[in-house]
């Protein structure tokens, strides 16, 4: 790396994506033996075992950064210490939540690994443009669901639209900057939260056009922001708890 | 001392690592072991990369290249995992491509550039051949397949996802 001052902003990109991507991969493989119909189960069991396993990728970059085994990293912390947006650590809720959180943060994430596949920190890029294969998949089940559903029947529709509002102002908290945003632009790391923000806002909206959804109102000042900064919801200790019971029992366990 | 093996060897000796969800499928064909080399002192370096970055076989994977090596008694080698170049389900020969058909599960289709995910919605049957099918689900019971039915021989079946 050429500066310190780089290391810094660099491990703190990591750390957002890899910490969203561990605690929405838990949160998914709730719906285990669960979902509303036996492929939504599968689809949401597999996509929490590519979102885990993707962590780990990054918590392995972060590793030969001079961080801590990805094992320590994921189940050793507490909430303060977590980067992810609060987004992510919101339970389940029903189903229709679940759908429009996954919605909304997979466009978020497909766009930035396209971002990230030209960042000037080649083994984050090499592993972005494999990850942009992989989520297109993702966006795929969303968007299709979000057609089909957000297009139904008055109920469907009207469960869907309550969700979206209770889910907007967490959205927008993906995006909060990073104290090193300039770094990263500089440096041609990433491109930025401001452009993956107003690239994901025409995204979404374009794929809402097509339903009876619509999102009614967007306050910047309602963002639930503090996330990235370690500040979260009380429903994230719990949730980490849990992760890192068979650890804390037995660190040596092996499962 | 020379070596008393060449990467020709060591390739026939890894052809026989199979996919452990795919036993029909060697892990060469797969294109999940990229590159074969042996130094003149017979150091083998194997590298390989995993189809989905979550796999969780890719462990068990390279716990069997290691094996195959120790068996055939080479005693310095290295097999590194990275995403330095990343799998897409082109790779898969075409010898791969038969053995999965063989085993009930329809070939990706090859593509140029980026995939077009609307090709999943008329998957050429792997028993029948017939493309009058629909995609049930793009997420199967691994992380590389996806779910579909066929409506000429009225049967389920799977694709190994194009990546």
């Amino acid at each position: 790396m050429d500066s310190h001052l780089n290391e810094l902003a660099l491990k703190e990109l990591l750390y957002r994506i890899a910490d969203d991507l561990l605690i929405l991969g838990h949160r998914n493989s709730e719906w285990t033996g669960i979902g509303p119909l036996l492929e939504e189960d599968i689809a949401f069991s597999s996509m929490a075992q590519d979102k885990i396993g993707q962590s780990l990728a990054l918590y392995e970059l972060l590793h030969q950064l001079g961080e801590r085994e990805p094992d320590v990293v994921a189940f050793m912390r507490n909430a303060d210490q977590f980067h992810n947006c609060q987004f992510v650590e919101l339970p389940i809720g029903g189903y229709e939540f679940s759908l429009i959180r996954h919605f909304l943060y997979d466009h978020s994430l497909f766009l930035r690994f396209q971002a990230l596949s030209n960042s000037s920190y080649e083994p984050l890029a090499a592993l972005s443009r494999k990850l942009v294969g992989e989520l297109r998949y993702h966006v795929l089940h969303a968007s299709t669901f979000i057609k089909q559903l957000g297009t139904a029947t008055e109920e469907s529709i009207s469960r869907l639209q309550s969700s979206l509002n209770e889910a907007i102002p967490y959205s927008l908290g993906i995006f909060e900057p990073s104290p090193y945003e300039k770094e990263l632009i500089d440096d041609g790391i990433f491109s930025g939260e401001q452009e993956l923000f107003h690239q994901w806002w025409s995204v979404v909206n374009e794929i809402l056009g097509k339903t009876a959804l619509e999102i009614s109102q967007v306050d910047q000042e309602l963002a639930k922001t503090g996330g990235r900064l370690g500040q979260h919801t009380e429903h994230l200790q719990p949730l980490l708890d849990e992760m890192s019971e068979v650890i804390k029992l037995d660190p040596s366990a092996e499962w | 001392m020379v070596s008393t093996y060449q990467k020709e060897d060591v390739l026939l000796w890894l052809a026989e690592v199979m996919d452990p969800e795919i036993p029909v499928v060697s892990l060469i064909d797969l294109g999940v072991i990229r590159e074969v080399s042996v130094d003149a002192k017979g150091k083998v370096m194997v590298e390989m990369t995993p189809t989905f970055v979550g796999c969780p076989a890719m462990d068990y994977m390279k716990k069997e290249v290691e094996q195959v090596l120790t068996d055939h008694q080479v005693k310095d080698f290295e097999v590194n995992v990275s995403f330095e170049s990343q799998w897409s389900s082109n790779d898969i020969t075409d010898n791969g491509r038969a053995a999965l058909k063989k085993f009930g599960l329809a070939p990706p289709p090859k593509y140029q550039l980026i995939p077009d995910l609307e090709i999943l919605d008329q998957v050429p049957c792997p028993y029948c051949d017939s493309d009058n099918t629909t995609l049930n689900t793009p997420f199967g019971p691994t992380l590389c397949r996806s779910m579909h039915y066929c409506h000429n021989c009225k049967q389920a079946f799977e694709q190994f996802k194009p990546l």
